[in-house]
Formats: structure tokens, sequence, C-alpha cells
């Protein structure tokens, strides 16, 4: 919500482009968050390491099944932030082209589009 | 930058490099793989150009050989994605290496197991990486004599 | 013959890999190489028809896998890309030497169209925000392709509005799994069709709604579009008028609130006041304008609010339980006038490419007495302008009386009039296009002004063909069947979606 205050309030566009990574960042974490499961022994990060997770035949045991915070919403989140870095590569890459065009980061100055 | 600054980075820099490439092997037992993988390496290039600056990075790896791997980076992903078509009877990204040919070597949580995933995780590092290195090469390229000022409406 | 469905995704992805390799030295083959790309799309858009089939990327199977779902509406919108496509393509060969970096151009090209491939053929949510995002993140790198003033400025406007609906879409997505635990869309459907919307999913279907709405340019979000169209260059903005903004954003939101959340007397009255406020809105925003490309943007709005229209009065004929013969009616207006829309529109904004090639400007008051120098020009458009005004017997006629009559049918007589009224303004600015671009008198600067012929010209000529001939699809019986009636099944069936993709295992 914050970044979208700024995305519709500031005026520099650095500081849109701020906004806008901020918002993209926030909901990625709520992606993560979905993935939480509450249980009486801690989570556990969804990698099977030996030790009481493993069971003798190699596959991985009911306690880790039960245990392990949902791992699907990290795999979203990852490909959600590779998808941020490329948009956000994008927009810097524009930014740096219309300040040398326009000699300015101002948005109310780069008005040359009207009606 | 001062020599101490640039004989250390010298340095650190192949480990830098040298941990990316463990963290895409590594990619289908400890968390990583190949995005983050890629952007270390990255990592590991932007060092050396803020140390030496840009001309020194150009020469070492410069812009119309990194396009070309990046490309022939694509290209070996999809031609794996292929290999699973015409392999393993139609469907593309069938885990062909797992079924079919390794099936008696790789166990759960050994380094070679888990089929086309690790070699789809190298092509992903490789092609973030060189991308990444491109988009800071090029970005890095913004010279500020040719703004005009007092911006122009 | 079955073709694998991934194809439609792989080909102009391997392709859009390969095309940079060349660099300058062989642009000939690199456009060759595109060119070829399209036409194979095309032809395998054309034997998908008919078929109902779900394809399992990797042989994981639901739940646990990504599928491919090839239904009636995906065989329309796949049909109705690789056509635009072609053309903006072979369109583009020409027009395109005009900038450096021609490759480029035609990887991101390419990209644009696996990615649009991609939200068309997808079952899962996630993958149609990956291909969302992928086609969106080409189509603002193409908008502000060459790197004037104006295009960066609208290039930036439009990828600031376009990431925010984005994120929408995201959080959409997010919540939609923590309600429901899963991501396909067959598994969500059948969990809706069980148990009901919650206030969780219909806070997601109002952020579905918001995310989707801004990429299909409706009122009021369609802030980036007067900016963003014509600053393109003119392939782009006949791919982004054309098919963009439909496979973007109306796609999308059928498919979301048809098939997976089903539709309810709120939404649809939400999305026929879209519609409406874009058919109107539009339509006279886009009279007052004097620059040709920004005219064409705005008259996109409102055809879009048709379209939206047809499609929201089918939702709230289904969701009161009405005449389901007149929803197929309302629906079927609304996809056929999607198909014509992608025609006629990328035909004008083809035409307006080719002006501006061969006189620099896009200005109306400075053009004038064009019909001599650029005839071909000149007939397509007259072509395309007939069409988008509802002229019989190009084929907007027929869509837009379909509209008409499925609204008589269902008693919203205010809809059918406030249509009727919206036809007549659209045919008033094309008469005002007519008369400033190609009669009256030839200014001095422009007297020795060439037309350029060949492939651009072949383009237009073929679109032209089509905005004629697209009439007899919904005339003649077995092609509108083969055509046009699955798709209206896919949707109109809401929630049996997912048994069809679930029985299909």
């Amino acid at each position: 919500m914050f970044g979208l205050y700024c995305v519709l309030v500031k005026k520099n566009m650095i500081k849109i482009v701020i906004g806008l990574s901020l918002m993209e960042y926030a909901v990625n974490l709520f992606l993560i968050m979905l993935g939480w499961r509450t249980v009486a022994g801690g989570a556990v990060a969804p990698i099977a390491t030996g030790g009481d997770l493993l069971d003798k035949a190699g596959t991985v045991s009911q306690l880790f099944v039960s245990r392990a915070v949902d791992p699907l919403p990290q795999a979203l989140v990852l490909t959600s932030i590779v998808i941020g870095l490329g948009s956000l590569a994008l927009m810097v890459a524009i930014c740096i082209r219309t300040y040398e065009k326009y000699g300015t980061f101002d948005i109310t100055r780069i008005r040359r589009l009207k009606g | 930058m001062t020599i101490i600054v640039k004989t250390v980075s010298s340095w650190i820099k192949v480990l830098v490099f040298l941990f990316g490439i463990y963290i895409i092997l590594f990619g289908h037992l400890t968390p990583g793989g190949g995005f983050s993988g890629g952007v270390i390496i990255a990592a590991s290039y932007v060092l050396l150009l803020l140390a030496f600056g840009r001309e020194y990075t150009e020469k070492n790896l410069s812009l119309p050989i990194a396009s070309r791997l990046d490309c022939v980076a694509g290209l070996l992903f999809a031609a794996l994605a292929l290999f699973g078509f015409i392999y393993g009877a139609g469907f593309f990204f069938y885990n062909f290496l797992q079924q079919k040919f390794m099936a008696d070597w790789g166990a759960a949580g050994r380094l070679i197991s888990a089929g086309t995933i690790p070699l789809s995780n190298i092509f992903i590092g490789m092609k973030v990486a060189v991308s990444l290195f491109m988009v800071i090469l090029v970005l890095s390229a913004f010279r500020l004599e040719n703004v005009p000022t007092n911006g122009q409406e | 013959m079955s073709i694998p469905l991934p194809l439609f995704i792989a080909l102009p992805l391997a392709t859009a890999f390969l095309l940079p390799l060349f660099g300058t030295k062989a642009k000939g083959l690199a456009s060759f190489i595109a060119s070829l790309v399209t036409i194979i799309l095309l032809a395998m858009s054309i034997l998908s028809f008919g078929r109902f089939e779900v394809y399992y990327v990797g042989r994981w199977t639901i739940p646990l896998g990504i599928n491919l779902v090839l239904d009636g509406l995906s065989a329309l919108m796949l049909l109705t890309i690789s056509t635009v496509s072609l053309a903006a393509m072979l369109f583009s060969n020409r027009y395109m030497e005009q900038y450096t970096a021609k490759s480029k151009y035609l990887s991101l090209f390419l990209l644009m169209v696996a990615g649009m491939n991609g939200v068309v053929l997808s079952g899962d949510i996630f993958n149609l925000f990956v291909f969302l995002e992928i086609a969106s993140l080409a189509s603002y790198a193409l908008v502000g392709f060459g790197c004037e003033h104006e295009e960066l400025e609208a290039a930036f406007k439009y990828m600031v509005l376009g990431e925010v609906a984005s994120m929408f879409v995201l959080f959409g997505i997010g919540i939609v799994y923590g309600n429901t635990a899963s991501l396909n869309m067959a598994v969500i459907s059948k969990y809706v069709g069980a148990n009901g919307l919650n206030s969780g999913l219909a806070f997601a279907l109002a952020l579905f709604v918001t995310g989707f709405g801004l990429k299909a340019a409706l009122v009021p979000f369609h802030a980036w579009l007067p900016d963003a169209h014509p600053s393109a260059p003119a392939p782009i903005s006949a791919m982004l008028s054309g098919v963009l903004i439909k496979a973007l954003g109306i796609y999308a939101l059928s498919r979301i609130i048809f098939n997976v959340l089903g539709v309810s007397v709120q939404v649809s009255w939400v999305l026929i006041t879209l519609g409406l406020l874009s058919m109107v809105i539009g339509v006279f925003l886009a009279v007052g304008q004097w620059d040709f490309k920004r005219l064409l943007a705005y008259h996109s709005i409102s055809q879009m609010g048709y379209v939206m229209l047809g499609i929201g009065m089918a939702a709230l004929i289904l969701s009161k339980g009405g005449n389901p013969a007149w929803a197929s009616l309302a629906m079927l207006g609304g996809l056929f006038h999607l198909m014509n829309h992608a025609v006629f529109k990328s035909l004008l904004f083809l035409t307006s490419g080719s002006v501006e090639m061969s006189t620099g400007t896009r200005q109306l008051k400075q053009l004038g007495g064009l019909a001599e120098k650029l005839p071909i020009t000149r007939s397509t458009c007259t072509i395309a302008s007939a069409s988008i005004a509802g002229i019989p017997p190009f084929n907007g006629f027929w869509s837009k009386l379909i509209l008409v009559i499925a609204a008589v049918q269902a008693k919203f007589y205010a809809l059918a009039a406030v249509t009727v009224l919206v036809s007549i303004v659209t045919l008033i600015s094309f008469l005002k296009v007519q008369r400033y671009v190609f009669l009256g008198s030839l200014p001095e600067d422009l007297k020795s002004i060439v037309e350029h012929r060949g492939l651009m010209a072949f383009a237009m000529i073929c679109l032209a063909v089509l905005c004629v001939l697209m009439g007899a699809l919904v005339i003649y019986e077995p092609l509108r069947t083969a055509v046009l009636d699955n798709a209206v099944v896919a949707l109109t069936d809401g929630l049996a979606y997912a048994g069809k993709v679930l029985n299909a295992q």
C-alpha cells in the first residue's frame, strides 16, 4: 500500500520506480507467508537433510511432511522476484534514456504528450 | 581505485564466481538453483566493474560475446525441453535422464540425481549471469555530458 | 492431426533466442525466419480447431503439474493472434528499416507473441501470470523502441501502470491460493462450484477485475493507452491494440470470471458498467482528436467497451438464470466483435503507419488530399473505417447487429440505444478522418511523396480482404459452428470447465 502511495504521489521518476519495487516486494513477501504452517515443534524449511526427517528407505518421513513449510509459494516467489528484476532493469533503462533526452526527472515537466 | 582494492578484488572475484557455481550445481539439494546462482556470478563481474572500471571489464568479457553466450544458453535450454519431447513420448521437460538413463545412479540427496534438473539449472544460471552482466554494463555507460540542461519541454 | 500444445509457445520463444545471433550481417535472413515462424503459427492455429485437449507439461498430472488447455475460446484467440501477428510482421519488414537494431525488434516481437500464446493456452493461474509478464515486458520495450522523447515518456507511463496491474493480479493469485490450496484452474473451479465464493475470493475477484481491466484499458483504467499506442512504431501499435489488450485483458478476465470463479449478478453489473463507460467516454474523447493514431487509440477503448458489454450481458443473463439462448447470442456478439476489432483496428494502425512513413506526420490538419498519392492505403483505410463504423456488408456491421439484437431480446433497451448512438459517433469521427487525410487539397510540402509498395501493401490488402469476408463467418453455418460456437460454449458452460479438464486425464 505504501508503494502504491509512492507511485501515485511522488513526482521524481526514480522515486516512482522505487515505490513500484516496494510494491512488488511486498506482494512477494505476502506470497511466502501463505505457506506458513503452525506446528507444535516449530516449522521447518522444506529440505530433507537427514536425521529423523529421512526414513530408512531413503524417502521423506511423515514427520517431515507434517512439519515442513509449504514449498510451492517459494517457487512462485522465486519466479516473481526474477520477473521483478527484469522489469526493474527495463524501468531504470527507460529512466536513464529519458533523463538524457529531457534533462530532468520530474514527471510534471515531461509532458509532451497531452490530450 | 587504489591498489589495495584492485589486488583484493582480483582474488575475491574468483571466490565469488566459484561460490556461484556451487549454488547452481547443488540447486536440487540446497536452496538456490539457477536464478540465484546466476545472480551471484553476475555479482562477481560487477565487482570487477567497480574495482577496475568499464574498459577493463569490457576487455574481459565483451558485449558481443556475452550476447552470443546468452542466446546459446537459451537455445540449449530449449533443446533440453526438446529432448524431453523426443525421448519421453511426447511431453516437454520430461525428466528423461531420471527415468530412462540414470535410473539406478542417483538416490535422493546425492549430487548426481534428479535427472535433467541440474542441467537446466546450469543453463538458466549461465543465461541469468550473462544477461545481468550485460544490463549492468550497458547501464554504466551513462555519460553525464550528454544531458541537456534545464529540462526542455 | 494433433499438434503438441507447447509448440505454440516454444516455437516463437526459441526463434526469439536464435535471432540476435544473426546480428546486423544477415538482417534479411532474420526477417525471413521470423516471417516463416508467424506463417507456421497461423497454420498450426487453423489446424487446431474443434478439439479439446489438455497437455501435461513434463507428464506431471493434475494436481501436481502445470497443464495447458486448448478449448474453443483458446482456439479463437490463437487464430486472432496469429493472423494479426502475421500481418504486422509482414508490414514491419519494410517499416522497420527506418529504425536500427532490427534483429532485436524481431526477437522482442516474437517474445510478445510467445507470451500471448502462453496466456491463451495456460490452464494454471500462475502460469497465466508468468506469460502475462513476459508479453507485457516485451511490449513495454517495444513501445519505447525508437528512443525519441515521446516514445520514452509513453513507455514509462505504460510501464508503471502495467506493473501496478500485474501486482494486483499477483496479489489476487496469492489470495486465491491461500483460500483454495491450488493454482490449477480446474481444481479451483471445482472448489468454487462446491463451496461458493467466500469473502476472500470475492476480494480476489475485485483485484482481478482491477488488474486485468488496467491491462485491457477499460475506463477508468485507460490512462496509459492514448499515450502508448500512438508513440509505438505502427506494427507494434497494431499488435498492441489488436491483440495484446484482448489476450491479456479481456481473455484473462473472462476466463477467470466465467470458468474459475463463477459469475454473479454484482460482477456482471460491474462488467456492463465498465463496458458502457468505455464505449461512451472513448468515443466522445476520440472525436476531438487531431492526431491520427491518438484518435485510433481512443477508438480502441470504445470498441473494447463493446466487447465487454457483450460479455457482461451474457454474464448477467446467465447469473439471473435467464434464457441461455440470449446469453449465447450476447456472448457470440462480444467474441465476434473481438475478432473483428482485431482485424480492422490493426488494419487502421497499419494504414496510419503507411501514411506516416510516406509523409512523416500524424497530425490531421497537416495532411490532406492523399487519395491520388496513396491509392492502396486509401482504399484499405476506407474499408477499415466502414467496418469499424458498422456499415454493411463489412464485418463490423454483423457483430454490432448481433449485440444490439441480444440487448433488445434480453430487454436491455437502454443498452441497445447507447450502442447505436456510439456507432453513429464512431461513424462521424471516421468521416472526419477520411475528409482530412484523403480528401481535400494536397498541401504544398506533400506533393512529392511516394507510396511504399511490396510487403506493406500486401499485408494491408490481406487484412482488408478479411474484413470483407468475415461477415461470412456468422452467416455460413459450418464455419460458425467450428469457430465461434465452441468458444461461446466454453465460456457459457461456466464452472463445468473443471469437469471437462479433470475428466480428460
